[in-house]
């Protein structure tokens, strides 16, 4: 998920680090090359010498200076450093497109079996017969609960999901003989990946606007079709976290046209276990095991992102995949007639898979459709309880798993919802996703999830209104000024931009090269 | 439903407050015919001991590496992982956090972020590196896309010594290109890629040490493909190799891919990894993926935040350098917490004894009959040839509880010449009597 990051200017100050423990629980914490040096090394490993080296005269002559700590001292410094962060588990983290929903340390437990995180992806597949039954199993569940005929594991998230979609659809119109078909339907609500993984693949990004309710016209789809349209893009539920009501009336219209329709499934748990992509004429999706089957976000990656196939781009998957075979499950590693070839180097993201599978059958397929309806039931309750001090932009109806607002409110008060989402750090939650989706001005989008137990969910709520009506009643300044209580003030991201500095460099390096 | 915190009556008071009748009245806007009314003949919710038991039984029908001797490599390696960085990435701050896009209460990753890009542009001594990306195959098709936008030129000629699932990646990113040259496979280190070199050339692909172990001339090659105005880029399969070899940023390298599962992350069967990527300075604006920059907050305190990102596409859309959303987060915090603990000293002594113990293997494995060693220069990964067809053998050691090697033709199925190939890899886990029981399980097989 995305979402743009406009700083409001800060103050300049001066550069410059303090080497104080910090304040009370909140460190601040030097950098690793701060407080390691060369010689300081926390594994234990011997010292051995070689005869005859085989490196060519290919030995290392730059120096590595990396900074190496002790034990105690690593520890004390990540400890220290991850205390800077929010997290799911220590408070709400509304995200709105995100999922931030609990992960279940069940998941890490089995992960961590050897069984799965001691195979090598290369080693004979007599060997890893297990493995390919728990990514048979996998597929089995993302096949029953999308209705589609083919999954693709392999896509390392969300992202590369898009892309391998997108490629088979390629794929699928180059052996028709379709491949003048160069231009890709993107509904203007749509994540920036969209239209980036279209262009990426040669294709011409024709936007579809948004109607005044938020959601795509069947109309403006038809009106935008030709025979040179490939496919569309289509988010559902859409970023304005609505159900998209012509959903299958798009669906058979671009069929209709000879097109193909991928679905970004990132809002999948709105509707996991109670409608199934495939019912609505989807022929690919992916889905974010690290958002809708709790997989960790872990600070940024690692994700996953399989694709569910129609059966008209199932024959399109990439290698590899697995198969039953006389011998017991096969790994297909190079397929005859292949087209697509292969995306990542091994069998994609085993880690997550195990987690997903993990998180699958804890719900089951009964406690999965419950978090669905819960994830939508918080929704909307936050929705109905702030729809009085907040302005909703599309009227009076259902949202599905995300409650979205816009910055209508706000209007003469001087605080934008930027400085609104700072102020909500000091009150210890993490700001929902702000200024987007873009069809939507000072957009404030806030995905609760499954996980908010009521009473979080009120305290958010009670926050949220209290909030609203210091903003209105001109109390800018608490706005403008937050974050106060966070480890960090706002931050110059200006500056950042404009004189990068990417890495850490020893001082004396520093002032060289301003002379 | 133990994730589940609702009550009925809290569900109930809840839809009170909403004014809806039931939960189907809030999927009101799904039609009719796709709200589902059957059951889907999936299990029901599970207790955790149960699940448990599930997933052990799955386990327990793989072979794990510490089962038996074990030389798989071919980028992937089993290394050791200290407890304390498998302890530290499961604290609840690294790993339920999201993307840092808040960087106030966000500044543990942004740090450590910064704190990876400057090791990671230390150790390929290059000037700056991105916050990783998904891995390395997938670095090294975002490498070559990258070079055709810097030098505006298409030619791209990846060495026969590439490993070829990362060839077969390019090969998807660049569908139908005619202008993406791959050299046939080199398994005695043999190199005709800078015949390849013209004025229309982007950028050569080299691995180093290749697929099959040989050490490359990186300085021969960055040389002529400056001479035609085309880049370097240099890929490494296997991390730990810097801690002997010289950075590839000292040779000449214009872009550096690399595979940083060796350092921090298990073998997992192939995922999660995550990929290195270091760069020039000037070519920054084209680097793909996330940067993390150092600045100052309100305060003048010294911060952290993600920066340049009108590369990326949620700024930039459909201009975007690249369609990447994320960064391989977790596996960037095992591989720093893991080069932190070593530092350059441990590093070093944890590349000494790769190489070690390979020597070691070379040697054994240059005693058995039928076995005919190809490189005369290695760090940890070698190729054999074998008098019998390699994919049998390996299957026959297997069965053994041997783990041997990568059987060349599983990745090369339609080149007969490599059929007879193995490639092997020794790390600091690989004991004498682990090349003892293979060269006499080998002895065996092919008396």
């Amino acid at each position: 998920m995305s979402m743009n990051n406009q700083g409001r200017p800060t103050g300049t100050g001066t550069s410059g680090f303090a080497s104080t423990s910090g304040s009370a629980l909140l460190p601040n914490e030097p950098l690793l090359f701060e407080i390691g040096d060369t010689e300081h090394s926390g594994v234990d490993l011997p010292d051995v010498t070689i005869s005859t080296s085989r490196l060519g005269g290919f030995e290392r002559k730059m120096p590595l200076d990396l900074a190496g700590l002790t034990e105690p001292e690593a520890m004390r410094h990540y400890v220290r450093l991850s205390r800077l962060n929010h997290s799911i588990d220590s408070g709400m983290y509304p995200l709105g497109s995100c999922t931030m929903k609990h992960n279940p340390r069940l998941n890490e437990k089995m992960a961590r079996l050897p069984g799965f995180s001691d195979i090598h992806p290369l080693q004979p597949v007599s060997t890893v017969q297990g493995a390919l039954e728990l990514m048979n199993q996998l597929s089995h569940w993302l096949m029953t609960l999308t209705n589609t005929a083919a999954v693709a594991l392999t896509p390392k998230a969300g992202a590369h999901g898009e892309l391998l979609g997108m490629m088979a659809i390629k794929a699928a119109q180059d052996a028709a003989g379709q491949s003048h078909r160069k231009i890709v339907l993107v509904p203007e609500s749509a994540h920036g990946t969209n239209p980036a993984t279209a262009a990426f693949l040669g294709y011409t990004v024709k936007p579809i606007p948004a109607r005044s309710d938020g959601t795509v016209d069947v109309q403006a789809v038809k009106d935008a079709l030709s025979p040179d349209v490939a496919a569309i893009m289509l988010t559902n539920p859409n970023t304005c976290g609505l159900f998209e009501p012509q959903v299958i009336e798009i669906a058979r219209a671009i069929h209709d046209a000879g097109a193909f329709f991928y679905c970004d499934g990132a809002n999948f748990n709105a509707i996991m276990g109670v409608v199934r992509p495939g019912d609505l004429g989807i022929d690919a999706m992916h889905i974010n095991l690290h958002k809708t089957f709790s997989t960790p976000h872990g600070g940024g990656g690692p994700g996953a992102g399989p694709v569910v196939l129609s059966a008209a781009l199932a024959p399109f998957a990439p290698v590899p995949f697995v198969r039953k075979g006389d011998n017991g499950l096969e790994l297909v590693e190079h397929a005859e007639g292949e087209v697509l070839g292969r995306i990542t180097a091994f069998q994609g993201q085993m880690g997550m898979y195990v987690r997903a599978l993990t998180y699958m059958l804890s719900h089951g397929g009964d406690g999965l459709a419950q978090a669905a309806q819960d994830a939508v039931l918080n929704a909307n309750y936050i929705k109905a309880r702030l729809a009085h001090a907040f302005s909703v932009p599309f009227g009076d109806y259902p949202t599905m798993h995300e409650a979205l607002f816009d910055d209508t409110f706000l209007a003469g008060t001087g605080v934008t919802t930027l400085d609104f989402a700072k102020a909500l750090i000091d009150e210890g939650f993490h700001p929902m996703t702000m200024y987007f989706p873009l069809v939507v001005h000072g957009a404030m989008l806030i995905e609760p999830t499954e996980s908010e137990s009521k009473q979080t969910l009120d305290r958010f709520c009670d926050v949220m209104e209290e909030l609203a009506t210091d903003a209105k009643a001109g109390n800018s300044e608490r706005f403008t000024s937050a974050p106060l209580k966070a480890p960090r003030r706002r931050l110059d991201e200006t500056r950042a931009a404009r004189s990068p500095i990417l890495k850490w460099e020893r001082p004396a390096e520093t002032l060289k090269a301003a002379e | 439903m133990r994730y589940l915190p609702h009550s009925e009556a809290e569900r109930a008071e809840m839809l009170g407050v909403i004014g809806a009748a039931n939960i189907d009245a809030l999927f009101s806007a799904v039609p009719a015919k796709a709200l589902r009314t059957f059951d889907l003949g999936l299990p029901a919710h599970s207790p955790e001991f149960l699940v448990e038991a599930h997933m052990k039984a799955l386990a327990a029908k793989n072979h794990a590496g510490a089962d038996g001797p074990f030389f798989v490599g071919a980028g992937a390696y089993r290394h050791h992982v200290p407890a304390t960085v498998d302890h530290l990435i499961q604290r609840s701050e690294w790993l339920t956090a999201y993307t840092p896009y808040q960087p106030e209460i966000s500044q543990g990753t942004l740090q450590m972020l910064f704190e990876f890009q400057t090791q990671v542009a230390k150790l390929t001594g290059m000037d700056v590196a991105n916050a990783s990306l998904y891995d390395g195959s997938t670095g090294t098709a975002e490498a070559v896309l990258m070079a055709r936008r810097l030098t505006k030129r298409n030619k791209i000629v990846l060495s026969g010594g590439l490993h070829p699932h990362y060839r077969d990646v390019v090969k998807a990113y660049l569908k139908d290109d005619a202008d993406l040259e791959c050299l046939s496979a080199s398994p005695e280190g043999q190199g005709d890629i800078l015949d390849h070199i013209d004025e229309a050339t982007a950028a050569i692909v080299i691995q180093t040490p290749d697929f099959y172990g040989h050490l490359r001339d990186m300085k021969l090659a960055a040389d002529a493909a400056h001479a035609k105005g085309a880049l370097l880029i240099v890929v490494i399969t296997e991390v730990v190799s810097l801690g002997l070899l010289e950075a590839p940023g000292a040779l000449g390298a214009d872009i550096v891919v690399a595979e940083g599962q060796s350092i921090g992350n298990a073998l997992n069967f192939g995922g999660p990894y995550l990929g290195l990527m270091a760069t020039r300075k000037e070519f920054i604006r084209q680097m793909p993926g996330r940067l993390c920059g150092e600045t100052v907050d309100a305060e003048g305190q010294r911060g952290f935040v993600l920066t340049l990102s009108t590369r990326e596409q949620h700024i930039r859309r459909e201009k975007a350098t690249s369609n990447i959303c994320t960064n391989s987060g977790l596996c960037a915090l095992a591989f720093s917490i893991h080069m932190g603990l070593l530092g350059e000293a441990g590093f070093t002594r944890l590349a000494r004894l790769n190489h070690a113990n390979a020597c070691k293997l070379a040697d054994a494995l240059e005693a058995v009959n039928g076995v005919e060693l190809l490189n005369k220069t290695f760090f940890n990964e070698m190729t054999i040839r074998t008098s019998q067809p390699a994919a049998g053998l390996i299957e026959r050691l297997a069965t053994r509880g041997i783990l041997g090697g990568v059987p060349v033709s599983r990745l090369e199925p339609s080149d007969p010449s490599v059929a007879n190939l193995i490639v092997l890899a020794a790390t600091e886990l690989t004991t004498d009597a682990d090349i003892a029981a293979l060269c006499a399980a080998l002895a065996e097989e092919l008396a």
